[in-house]
């Protein structure tokens, strides 16, 4: 499904965040990426989640060799990947009501008509109200966030779901309803996941294998200078 | 610590019925926190925990005088014996209580520090206003300062966007302490950290809790709250629903109220399961309890009549820590 081959990315080329670097999630599966802030599990994310291009390596999806990331990549690649970030309140556009938050992936590839439809039935995965639907995101708390914005990741039915810290900012409830919804569509869809997240004891309950990452990191020390970065 | 605060059976903080209000546009009231009754003494952690929105980081700001201005309270929160902080105006808790008497250990430290001024020099200007420290012995004093906190003195000449997040929250604690304050209010120090800094956050702040001080931490995280907590206050839509300590809390018997149990049952190391449906608005709570509609235990009783906190608990079901027979009858 999604195979990353030594792949070296980050901000400033003389000092890349991720350096040589590879992983591998098989078609259904669900792979957790373990580290502690800052050791550059987020930045492998992006790159898999095609919004970051990467300065070395190969990445392929689903067997195509990726060449192009962010605007460069074509439709059905980019529609392929659905991505939840950690923070709801930074990736939601503040002037859009939920609904329209949700459907603004299904607007910008032009499946207007599907609207009604796939923005109930997703609404009521996540489980969000009709009366929840019409706030903006300023109205509603960031777990009612949260739930939006997975919504808005499943919406074009992606193949690949990764999940960037979705749920860092939640308490334990909302954490295990989300993670429920997940679990959820990929039995119905087969999709895969990469979960990326630095709390050990809920990625090992909720994927089939962990991968722990802390190569860059030397000591305590080399990690409060990376995460600084 | 410098003088003996004994425990002379005074809390530190001691909270009775405290209501707060907002008042919206087309008269709408919220209400955020309803009859809040706790105490926190010396050298004590209290945990409050609750869902995101249930109400928390008001009862912290009520306490601290930061409300906006559309905010009403009710009721007593008195610190240290004689200063009720609901009532005292603006220049009492600028001038004696926030720093001097009340350390805050902010949610977002990146934030709450200032962007434009290094770690040393912010630790400097608390120095001078809050102790009076002034000329050449103020740059040792910094250090020592750092030093509490366990902030490395290489990382002074810092700005706050070049610490990283456990830095960050170490300077912002370091801040928190130069007061001396009997009382620390922490409101989600551990947001967002991964779980080595978040130890060692809640290590640290239980260090400065032993010396004697008394803290109120507000977080979501149960597992931080386990590791450092002496009682536990669970709140939910704006009320405590339960106190406990924290070894029966979250070891045997377990909590008596049916939403701290299901909390605690949807840690991953635990059942996994979610509660069923979301919190109630807090501009539109029901007249019963406000937990009846996700609660297995729920009856007639329960969404017409709202439970009194008494013997710390608010709840008509109150578990014994085996399972509730009423709980198989829901579920069959």
């Amino acid at each position: 499904m999604l195979e990353l081959t030594r792949i070296t990315a980050g901000y400033d080329r003389r000092d890349p965040v991720v350096r040589d670097v590879s992983l591998h999630v098989a078609a259904g599966e669900a792979v957790g990426l373990l580290g502690p802030s800052g050791c550059g599990k987020s930045t492998l994310a992006r790159v898999a989640a095609l919004l970051h291009r990467p300065d070395a390596g190969t990445m392929t999806l689903d067997g195509t060799v990726i060449r192009g990331w962010r605007h460069r990549a074509p439709r059905e690649q980019r529609t392929a990947v659905g991505v939840v970030f950690q923070q709801p309140r930074l990736s939601a556009d503040p002037r859009l009501s939920l609904r329209e938050l949700i459907a603004q992936p299904l607007r910008s590839t032009g499946r207007r008509r599907e609207v009604p439809g796939r923005v109930a039935e997703l609404a009521q995965l996540v489980g969000l109200s009709e009366e929840l639907l019409e706030r903006r995101p300023h109205a509603v708390s960031d777990g009612q966030l949260q739930r939006a914005c997975l919504a808005r990741a499943l919406v074009l039915e992606p193949r690949l779901l990764i999940c960037d810290e979705m749920t860092a900012m939640l308490d334990a409830s909302t954490t295990a309803a989300l993670v429920a919804v997940v679990e959820r569509y990929r039995s119905e869809s087969g999709a895969a996941l990469l979960a990326v997240g630095h709390d050990r004891v809920l990625l090992e309950r909720w994927c089939d294998r962990t991968v722990r990452w802390g190569e860059r990191n030397a000591g305590p020390a080399e990690r409060e200078r990376v995460a600084a970065g | 610590m410098t003088d003996a605060r004994e425990n002379t059976g005074v809390p530190v903080l001691d909270v009775r019925d405290l209501s707060v209000r907002f008042r919206m546009r087309g008269g709408r009231d919220i209400a955020a926190v309803t009859d809040a009754r706790f105490s926190v003494a010396p050298g004590e952690c209290l945990a409050l925990v609750g869902e995101s929105g249930c109400g928390k980081s008001v009862l912290a700001s009520a306490l601290l005088g930061l409300l906006p201005a559309n905010a009403t309270t009710t009721g007593s929160a008195v610190l240290g014996g004689d200063t009720d902080l609901l009532t005292a105006d603006e220049r009492t808790l600028a001038r004696t209580v926030r720093g001097r008497r009340i350390g805050l250990v902010p949610q977002s430290p990146a934030a709450h520090l200032t962007p434009v001024r290094t770690v040393r020099s912010q630790l400097e200007e608390s120095l001078r206003e809050l102790t009076g420290v002034r000329g050449s012995v103020l740059r040792e004093a910094a250090v020592v300062a750092a030093a509490r906190a366990s902030f490395p003195d290489g990382h002074l000449d810092r700005y706050p966007h070049e610490l990283s997040g456990g830095l960050a929250q170490r300077a912002a604690t370091a801040l928190a302490l130069i007061g001396d304050a009997p009382l620390l209010l922490a409101d989600e120090p551990t947001t967002g950290l991964d779980r080595d800094l978040v130890e060692r956050t809640v290590d640290e702040l239980r260090r400065h809790t032993d010396e004697g001080r008394a803290l109120l931490i507000i977080t979501h995280d149960l597992a931080a709250a386990e590791r450092i907590a002496d009682r536990v206050a669970v709140m939910y839509a704006g009320r405590i629903v339960e106190i406990a300590g924290a070894p029966r809390f979250f070891g045997a018997p377990g909590p008596r109220h049916p939403y701290a149990k299901g909390l605690l049952d949807a840690l991953p190391e635990r059942d996994f399961a979610p509660i069923p449906g979301m919190p109630p608005e807090l501009g539109a709570l029901p007249d019963g309890c406000a937990f009846a509609a996700r609660c297995a235990y729920a009856d007639a009783r329960c969404t017409g009549e709202r439970p009194a906190f008494a013997a710390d608990l608010a709840c008509h079901h109150a578990l014994t820590g085996r399972t509730h027979p009423l709980k198989e009858a829901a579920d069959a």
